[in-house]
């Protein structure tokens, strides 16, 4: 079965349409910069950890099918990474450069963010053909990057919640166990099944 | 329109789609402040000077017979709707909009403070006549929070100094400790132990007899919303918001500094004074700026203030103090 990419675009927009919506409406409630930072970030751990699903859901399934769209999903996670970067920058810090290096060195979660963010630029630049035949095998290297994206992005969100725990622990438990269905054991047990 | 709005029940009004524009513009909250004080005033007179307050089994009862303050007068007040639907009430859920979804379920009367520690004798007041005993004022206070957001609220109250006086401390007396209900029938988020509950907050002596620091009854000319601290909560406007502590049930005069329910969470991320200081950051975000709520999504973050833009009254209380060590 293929899914028609069209399909995945149309379904991937929703979360901006979504949120376009609200502030159209004057309904982000009383925070809407905060709701804003808050749902743009949340669709990009979102994306990063539906696109590392691919892999293992065809290796369980052997739906191949499902190969076709894991660009496209790796790049809307970059797509919601950047309205989430441009909306702290933009909307909550005004471009303001001198509190934005500031927030950069002294707050921990804030590096890890932007460390996420250009983690993953390098492979959203080189997510074309081009690339991969220019790159050949370095282009597989270069993509496990893919793993660390997520991870960063789970530690910003962990180190940014005052006390309560339960959201960064449920995508942190998440892409430990998407993690986990990569180690090479998991693969020789499907062989040797 | 507001009026409308706010006459709904707790459990409708987060349903209802409105916009924050269209919500109580500043003319209309003062005319209507007005009214009700005037109000107040007469029956203050046919009442013979006592404050009455109506059948208190809902959250949205009128109150009357308090006087109103030149406190922020230059300040726009932020709307009703924001200020009793982005609380923090970790009792009722750690979502902003948790407390005005759950806090329902809290029963404010009868109810019933306890005073006790260094006092002459311990002793117990309902809350209706402890109301009985102090006239109530509305002081317009800013208010910022820890998260870098702030809002301006027009408080019902009176100041805790009277209570203080009223509990007579005895000389052993150097703090002030104040707890919270802490009810897993009627406050959901205590089934979880995300905070030591219950919750618990503390003053020093002189920062408790302070002329700012109030208690609080209500706010825009009602009891206080079950979300906001029902029936009565602490306010003190130049320490960050987590200082005053709602749903009071106890209040404790001590030697020794209490160890509040934020200390012991984080002692490096949250001390005791814990006062709006734009200098010294949380170790995790910056306390540089704020963000005013009810601005929208274009307005600027603003400065924040040292005290809060209180120093000028309350920043002789640290004289000499490194602020940086007790922040």
């Amino acid at each position: 079965m293929v899914i028609p990419k069209r399909v995945v675009f149309v379904l991937a927009l929703l979360p901006l349409l979504w949120i376009s919506w609200l502030a159209f409406r004057d309904a982000l409630g009383a925070h809407p910069v905060e709701r804003v930072i808050h749902f743009t970030g949340q669709w990009t751990l979102n994306f990063l950890l539906i696109t590392l699903t691919v892999t293992p859901l065809r290796q369980y399934s052997g739906w191949n099918g499902l190969l076709r769209i894991r660009r496209m999903l790796g790049l809307f996670a970059f797509f919601y990474g950047t309205l989430h970067l441009l909306s702290y920058a933009g909307i909550d810090q005004w471009f303001d450069w001198h509190a934005i290096v500031h927030d950069i060195v002294k707050h921990p979660y804030i590096l890890a963010g932007l460390s996420g963010y250009l983690t993953m630029l390098p492979l959203a630049l080189t997510s074309n053909a081009w690339a991969v035949s220019k790159l050949k095998t370095r282009w597989k290297k270069l993509h496990r990057l893919a793993y660390l994206v997520p991870a960063l992005g789970v530690l910003h969100f962990t180190w940014l919640v005052k006390k309560d725990l339960t959201q960064p622990l449920i995508y942190g438990t998440l892409l430990l166990i998407l993690l986990v269905l990569r180690l090479p054991f998991q693969s020789q047990w499907r062989a040797t099944r | 329109m507001p009026l409308k709005q706010r006459s709904q029940s707790m459990t409708q009004r987060k349903s209802i789609p409105i916009s924050p524009s269209e919500l109580t513009p500043r003319e209309v909250y003062l005319e209507r402040r007005t009214i009700l004080a005037q109000m107040g005033l007469g029956l203050m007179g046919a009442l013979g000077g006592s404050v009455s307050l109506s059948a208190p089994a809902q959250a949205e009862q009128k109150l009357t017979g308090y006087r109103t303050t030149p406190f922020g007068h230059d300040e726009k007040v932020t709307s009703y709707e924001n200020i009793t639907t982005y609380n923090n009430f970790y009792e009722f859920g750690t979502d902003k909009e948790d407390p005005s979804n759950n806090a329902g379920t809290l029963r404010t009367r009868p109810w019933t403070i306890t005073f006790e520690g260094a006092i002459k004798r311990p002793r117990q007041i309902g809350v209706d006549d402890l109301l009985h005993l102090f006239p109530l004022e509305e002081r317009i206070y800013r208010m910022r929070c820890v998260e870098a957001w702030s809002m301006v609220i027009p408080w019902i109250g009176f100041p805790l100094q009277k209570l203080v006086q009223w509990a007579e401390p005895t000389a052993r007396a150097k703090y002030v400790e104040f707890i919270s209900l802490a009810d897993p029938t009627e406050m959901p988020g205590i089934r979880r132990a995300v905070l030591d509950w219950p919750y618990n907050e503390g003053l020093r002596m002189d920062e408790a007899q302070h002329p700012l620091t109030l208690m609080a009854v209500g706010l825009y000319g009602e009891i206080l919303p079950h979300q906001n601290g029902a029936p009565i909560r602490l306010v003190v406007p130049w320490k960050y918001g987590f200082k005053g502590i709602k749903s009071i049930v106890k209040i404790r005069f001590t030697e020794a500094m209490p160890i509040s329910s934020w200390m012991k969470a984080n002692a490096s991320e949250y001390g005791f004074y814990s006062n709006v200081n734009p200098s010294v950051d949380h170790p995790r975000w910056s306390q540089a700026t704020e963000r005013r709520i009810g601005g929208g999504l274009f307005e600027a973050r603003r400065k924040t203030l040292p005290f809060n833009g209180y120093a000028e009254e309350v920043a002789h209380l640290y004289s000499g103090m490194d602020l940086k060590k007790y922040f």
